[in-house]
C-alpha cells in the first residue's frame, strides 16, 4: 500500500472573529501515528475536519504526500476515516457497509468480496456480514467503522475520538487492537483524543494541541518527562509545579522546598516553574541514597489505590504537594499527619515555561 | 404494573371507535345490500354504468398525481429545511405550517379569487396584453389538481421532514470521505433513510385525496367530479342506500391502493438499494 505522510503548512481557519486553528505547523511522516491531544475547542477537530475535506481553511496549504489537497472535495481525497458515532449506515448490512467504499471506485465481484472478507477478518467479524448494525454491541460497531475506513487501503487513516463511546475495559481491548492494526496496515494515522491515556499509549509522537495551536509536538515520553510549558505539564498526567526565583549568584531558590539549587539549564528562572511528577518524588531515610533536592513535609491525606499509594502532603514552607510510592516490597503505608523527608533528584526536574 | 391494568388506558379510544366508525361502517354496509330487502343492485349499477366506473377511475387518478406532485416538490423541500441551522428550520416549518391555519374552505376559494375570468392572473395577462380575453381557468382538471396539491403540499413536506430529522447527519459525511459524490451520498445513503417516511407521507395525501369534497365542487367543472362529489348527489337526491354504497366502494378503494402503493414501495425501495451493485 502506499504510504503518504501529511503537512499542515501555516494553516489558518477563522470562523468569523474566532480562530479555530492559528498559524497551524505539523508534518506527520508516512507511517507514523500522530495523536491531536487536546481539550474541546483546542482545534484539533478542526485540524482532523480540514484533512477530511469537511471544513475548508482560511489561509495556509494542506497535503497529503507531496499533493495539495485544499482544492479537493473529500471524496477525492481517498482518506480512510473513522467517527466518534461510528455513522455504519443503519440501512445496509455489515458486508454491504464495508462494501461501500469499494463499490464506489468500481470494485465488483469475486475482488470486492475477497477484499470485504479480509477486512472483516482483520477485525474477527468474519461471520458478522448479513448482520445489520443495529444487531451489534458498540465494540463490534466500531470493528465494523475501522473495518470500512481501512478496506480501500488509503493511505491516511482519520480517527476522531474512536474510542470515546466505549467503556474503560473495552476500550483499553481497543486500544491494543488499534496498535496492531496500524503495525499490520503501516499507513499513516492521525488521530484525535482528549484522553492522555489513549494518546501516551497508542502514538509514535502527540501533538498537545491549546487554543488553535499546537502546545508541544514530541514522543510520548518526552511529552510526558520533558514537557516544555506548565500547561502540557498540568495536561499530561499529574505533576508538581513550584515557583522558582534568581537566588544567590546565578542559583535557582525554591521559596516552596526552602532549598537553593543550581540552574538546570542555561536560562533563567524568569518566566518558568519547576515541574516534578509525584512519582519522582520519593522518602530519604535511613539507609537510602540521598536525593540533589531534600526537604521536609507533613503528610495530609492518603489515598489508597491498590499497587501504589498517592499521598497529599504539605512542604514546611507551607505548599501543598502530592508524591506516589510503590508497594513493591513491603513499603509502610504512612497517616495523615506523619512528618517525612522527602527528596527527589535534579534530574527529575523539569522547568518548563509559564505558559 | 401489571399488562391487564395498561389495557384501560385504551377503553376510551376504543369507545369512541366502536361508536363511531365500526358502527357506522357496518350501518352502511347495511344500507347498501338491504332496501329493504337484501339486494346488490345498487353495487351492479355502480359497475355496469360507465359513468360511475369514470367518476372512480378519475378518483384514484386525481388523488395519485396529486399524492406524486406533492412528494415531489415536498421531498426536496424537507430536504432543504432538514439541511438548515436548528433555529432557522423551526421558523421554516412555521411558515409551511402557516396555510393549514385556514380551513380547506377558505384556501379552495382563494383559488377562485386568483384564477377567476376577473381574477388576479386573468387580469395581469391582460393587462400585460398577452392575451385578448380572461383565459378559462376555473373548472377544469388542472386547476382542481393545482388547489389539491397546494393544499395537500405542507402534509407531504411536514411528513418527509420529520423522517429526515431521523438520520445522522454525520452519515452523509462519512459517505462522502468513503468515496461519494455528492448525489452519491443522496441516492445511498440519504434516499434510503428518508424513503420510509416519504412513502408514508405519499400515502397519507393519497388517502386524504380520495376523500376530497370541497375542492372539485367549487373549482371543477362537471367533467372533475369525484367519489365524494358523487356520494353528496346521490344524498342529495335521496338515494340513500346507493350513496351507501358508493361510500362501500371508495374505502375498499382506498384500502386496496394503499397497499398495492405499499407494496410497490418496497419493490422499489429493494431496487433503490441494489444502485451501484
Amino acid at each position: 500500500m502506499a504510504v503518504a505522510g501529511i503537512t499542515f503548512e501555516n494553516v489558518t481557519k477563522r470562523y468569523g472573529a474566532v480562530v479555530a486553528l492559528d498559524q497551524f505547523n505539523l508534518t506527520v511522516a508516512p507511517g507514523e501515528f500522530m495523536t491531536f491531544l487536546g481539550p474541546s475547542g483546542s482545534g484539533k477537530t478542526t485540524a482532523l475536519n480540514i484533512l477530511a475535506g469537511f471544513t475548508g481553511i482560511t489561509e495556509g496549504d494542506v497535503r497529503i504526500g507531496e499533493k495539495s489537497v485544499v482544492q479537493l472535495p473529500p471524496e477525492q481525497r481517498n482518506v480512510g476515516m473513522v467517527f466518534q458515532s461510528y455513522s455504519l449506515f443503519p440501512h445496509l448490512t455489515v458486508f454491504e457497509n464495508v462494501a461501500f467504499p469499494l463499490r464506489l471506485r468500481g470494485e465488483r465481484g469475486a475482488s470486492l468480496e475477497t477484499k470485504v472478507r479480509g477486512a472483516l477478518a482483520m477485525v474477527h467479524l468474519e461471520d458478522f456480514g448479513k448482520r445489520m448494525p443495529n444487531e451489534l454491541s458498540g465494540g463490534q460497531r466500531q470493528r465494523v467503522a475501522f473495518a470500512r475506513a481501512v478496506v480501500f487501503e488509503p493511505p491516511v487513516l482519520l480517527m476522531d475520538e474512536p474510542l470515546g463511546a466505549l467503556d474503560l475495559k473495552l476500550r483499553e481491548q481497543m486500544q491494543l487492537e488499534i496498535k496492531r492494526y496500524h503495525q499490520q496496515l503501516g499507513c499513516t494515522i492521525i488521530f484525535v483524543t482528549h484522553d492522555q491515556g489513549e494518546a501516551l499509549t497508542l502514538s509514535d509522537r502527540v501533538a498537545v494541541m491549546r487554543d488553535g495551536k499546537i502546545a508541544q509536538v514530541d514522543t510520548a515520553q518526552d511529552i510526558y518527562d520533558r514537557p516544555s510549558t506548565r500547561y502540557v505539564a498540568e495536561f499530561i498526567g499529574r505533576t508538581n509545579l513550584f515557583e522558582i526565583e534568581q537566588g544567590q549568584g546565578n542559583g535557582w531558590s525554591i521559596a516552596a522546598l526552602g532549598t537553593q539549587m543550581a540552574p538546570l539549564d542555561g536560562h533563567g528562572a524568569a518566566g518558568r516553574t519547576l515541574s516534578v511528577r509525584p512519582e519522582k518524588i520519593r522518602q530519604i531515610g535511613q539507609g537510602d541514597p540521598d536525593a540533589s533536592i531534600v526537604f521536609d513535609a507533613r503528610v495530609t491525606d492518603v489515598v489508597f489505590q491498590g499497587d501504589h499509594v498517592q499521598y497529599q502532603a504539605v512542604t514546611s514552607g507551607g505548599a501543598p504537594l502530592t508524591f506516589q510510592e510503590h508497594r513493591g516490597h513491603g513499603a509502610r503505608l504512612q497517616q495523615a499527619g506523619d512528618a517525612l523527608r522527602l527528596g527527589f533528584d535534579v534530574a527529575d526536574a523539569v522547568p518548563v515555561q509559564n505558559q | 404494573m401489571k399488562r391487564i391494568s395498561l389495557i384501560w388506558l385504551l377503553l376510551p379510544a376504543v369507545l369512541l371507535l366502536a361508536a363511531f366508525i365500526v358502527m357506522p361502517t357496518f350501518d352502511l354496509i347495511r344500507a347498501s345490500i338491504f332496501d329493504p330487502d337484501f339486494t346488490f343492485k345498487h353495487f351492479q349499477r355502480l359497475v355496469e354504468r360507465g359513468v360511475y366506473i369514470d367518476v372512480m377511475w378519475r378518483t384514484v387518478r386525481v388523488s395519485l398525481i396529486v399524492a406524486v406532485i406533492c412528494t415531489i416538490v415536498g421531498y426536496p423541500v424537507a430536504m432543504f429545511i432538514n439541511l438548515q441551522p436548528k433555529k432557522r428550520q423551526v421558523a421554516l416549518l412555521f411558515l409551511i405550517l402557516i396555510p393549514m391555519w385556514m380551513s380547506v374552505l377558505i384556501r379552495t376559494f382563494a383559488w377562485i379569487v386568483v384564477l377567476g375570468r376577473e381574477g388576479l392572473i386573468n387580469d395581469l395577462m391582460i393587462g400585460l396584453g398577452m392575451t385578448d380575453g380572461p383565459v378559462q381557468m376555473l373548472y377544469t382538471s388542472g386547476t382542481v389538481i393545482t388547489a389539491m396539491v397546494q393544499i395537500m403540499l405542507p402534509i407531504q413536506i411536514i411528513t418527509c421532514y420529520s423522517a429526515m430529522t431521523e438520520i445522522d447527519l454525520d452519515l452523509m459525511r462519512a459517505a462522502r470521505v468513503l468515496g461519494a459524490r455528492r448525489w452519491q451520498a443522496l441516492t445511498r445513503v440519504y434516499l434510503p433513510l428518508s424513503y420510509d417516511g416519504t412513502l408514508t407521507g405519499l400515502v397519507i395525501v393519497f388517502m386524504m385525496s380520495m376523500g376530497f369534497f370541497i375542492t372539485p365542487a367549487l373549482l371543477g367543472g362537471r367533467q372533475d367530479m369525484m367519489i365524494a362529489n358523487l356520494i353528496e348527489f346521490q344524498v342529495q337526491h335521496l338515494n340513500w342506500s346507493f350513496a351507501a354504497a358508493i361510500g362501500i366502494v371508495l374505502l375498499v378503494l382506498t384500502v386496496s391502493m394503499i397497499l398495492l402503493l405499499r407494496w410497490t414501495g418496497r419493490f422499489a425501495f429493494r431496487r433503490l438499494l441494489n444502485v451501484g451493485r
